[in-house]
């Protein structure tokens, strides 16, 4: 029995290891004086500096926040009314059809979502002339889509723990089911709403497949550049950028789950 | 606090519309799925039957009046040409090798991390989970390009290998399917693990007692309790991993080489440099059908308690 969970725990730490080395090597070595971005020249924070320079990454990167704030709020909206219609409402005829197609996005490959919509998009402007060409809009609806079955995952299972006594309490004591909605089931979701939120957005912002099918000129995501500059190798930029944004989900992730702990504490008071 | 009298004037106002109000909050999602999911599909089917052509769109339509009559001109050409190329052929039987063998590993390596953190103090379990899915929140193509690093000729691992003195040359790593299945697993990972605790951390545990008091030893308990109770998360768990690995564009595109043959890359490039909107169509469609049981293995060992994603 020992010599089991020593094996398990051997595994358990390569494991780990495997998950994280690489994410630390692209932190270490983005502090790297060289170019060659695997030897190690000495302490700098030099491609930090090029990194904010270059307009093409600014953009790109401006471009890729305002995607992912809308698409994420989106996503939720769609997710949450979704969820709650499935979870909440008693048989209606297209029920069996709208929990396959909020599900069907998580199991879709990424080509086949890019493709399909992209030549929705086509079809739907030759017939009605509209969205009326490719960019920001057209990114924003594809990554909705599929933030919205992400989400829905979230806030689905969220809603089946919830406690139905409280809405039922509410509604017994006269309130109308839409207000019932917003005044008490809704507080009670919203960390799902808010994990959702998040992970809708980090999935926006990390989309480089169907936004380059659906994108059109003068949009480019930061995963469309990044792409094209890791296609040409390694830049230390790059892992700068890499850096970045690492701290930067590490913190969000911190602050959410301090965040969750407390609302968990408030409620058992 | 503020917005709460404000959203109940709108629940108030909502409410009023009963009915119709009921029939509307169906068809938000409803309408936005069918038009942004399930309609772009039969898009794809369609153009899937076209020819194609210099024009815009760069596809002939496969509906018109002839002579006052609606006319439709099935055009079975993509699909002939499918099984006629070798390449693509090669490619469906790459992606389905490649995803097979690096679900595998992915299981291999999967399997104890989750039956680790489910058998770990409850206070430790969410930090261990929580830690599984830290990376999954970063940046997948900075996760995938950091692995160039790692395996490349005079990256990390050669560096690292040359210096112990354990080889002279570097290894050749990046630019192989080895590149590919280190990329995929590395990727998928927490979809491997995620649904294999959830399914681990349910066993009970009287199980295994009653094994072990009737003589079993570990091994034979895990082998014949543990392991077959565990089917559907790892149904699950291997589903999660397999299908969106077969339709993978990124890791192949970043860590593959010039022999890895996978069909995202295919379907990308009739699409990308080809133009050829009808081939990358049919390529789509042909996927769908080979991904249709996976799929259905996914919904049933969900369904049967396999742990959500």
């Amino acid at each position: 029995m020992k010599r089991k969970s020593r094996f398990l725990m051997i595994v358990g730490i390569l494991g780990f290891v495997f998950l994280y080395a690489p994410i630390l090597s692209l932190v270490i070595f983005s502090f790297n004086e060289s170019r060659l971005v695997t030897v190690w020249g000495g302490f700098s924070t030099k491609w930090y500096g090029e990194l904010f320079r270059d307009p093409q990454i600014l953009d790109a990167a401006w471009v890729s926040l305002r995607i992912a704030l809308a698409s994420a709020t989106l996503s939720v909206v769609i997710g949450t009314v979704a969820s709650f219609v499935l979870i909440r409402f008693r048989r209606f005829r297209s029920k069996t059809l709208l929990s396959m197609m909020i599900t069907a996005p998580l199991v879709m490959p990424e080509v086949i979502i890019g493709l399909s919509l992209l030549l929705m998009f086509v079809a739907m402007e030759n017939v009605i002339g509209w969205p009326g060409g490719r960019g920001l809009l057209t990114i924003i609806i594809a990554h909705s889509t599929f933030g919205a079955a992400y989400s829905a995952v979230i806030i689905q299972s969220r809603l089946v723990d919830m406690d139905l006594s409280i809405e039922e309490a509410a509604l017994d004591l006269g309130a109308r089911p839409v207000r019932v909605f917003f005044d008490v089931t809704l507080p009670v979701i919203a960390p799902a709403l808010m994990s959702g939120w998040l992970l809708a957005f980090t999935l926006s912002l990390d989309d480089l497949v169907v936004a380059s099918f659906v994108s059109g000129p003068g949009a480019s995501t930061l995963p469309m550049v990044i792409f094209s500059k890791v296609r040409l190798g390694v830049s230390p930029d790059v892992n700068a950028l890499a850096t970045i944004i690492i701290g930067l989900v590490s913190l969000g992730i911190i602050v959410a789950a301090l965040q969750i702990n407390r609302s968990k504490r408030m409620s058992r008071r | 606090m503020n917005s709460l009298p404000l959203g109940s004037r709108i629940g108030a106002l909502l409410g009023r519309m009963g009915l119709k109000g009921r029939l509307l909050v169906i068809a938000i999602p409803t309408v936005w799925l069918l038009v942004f999911f399930l309609i772009p599909f039969l898009v794809v089917a369609k153009i899937s039957f076209s020819e194609a052509a210099i024009a815009r769109p760069p596809y002939l339509p496969i509906t018109e009046w002839v002579d006052g009559f609606f006319t439709i001109n099935l055009n079975f050409g993509n699909y002939m040409f499918l099984l006629e190329d070798p390449l693509y052929v090669a490619a469906y039987l790459g992606s389905v090798k490649i995803a097979a063998i690096s679900t595998i590993i992915a299981l291999l390596i999967g399997y104890p991390m989750a039956y680790l953190i489910a058998r770990s103090a409850p206070e430790r379990r969410n930090l261990l989970l929580m830690m599984v899915i830290l990376p999954f929140w970063t940046s997948f193509l900075l996760r995938v390009y950091a692995w160039i690093g790692f395996l490349k000729g005079n990256g990390i691992i050669n560096n690292l290998l040359m210096n112990v003195g354990i080889i002279d040359e570097p290894l050749v790593m990046l630019q192989t399917d080895f590149a590919v299945y280190v990329g995929v697993v590395y990727t998928y990972l927490p979809f491997m693990i995620l649904p294999l605790y959830a399914n681990l951390v349910k066993l009970d545990e009287a199980y295994l007692e009653a094994s072990a008091d009737l003589g079993a030893r570990p091994v034979t308990t895990f082998f014949t309790v543990t392991l077959p109770l565990s089917m559907s998360g790892i149904i699950a768990g291997c589903m999660l991993v397999f299908i969106p690995a077969v339709g993978e564009f990124v890791i192949p595109a970043l860590l593959g080489g010039p022999d890895t043959l996978m069909i995202g890359q295919v379907l990308w490039n009739e699409f990308f440099s080809n133009r050829d909107w009808p081939i990358a169509s049919s390529v789509a469609i042909v996927m769908l059908f080979v991904l249709v049981i996976p799929i259905m293995l996914l919904r049933w060992a969900q369904a049967s308690g396999g742990g959500e994603s």
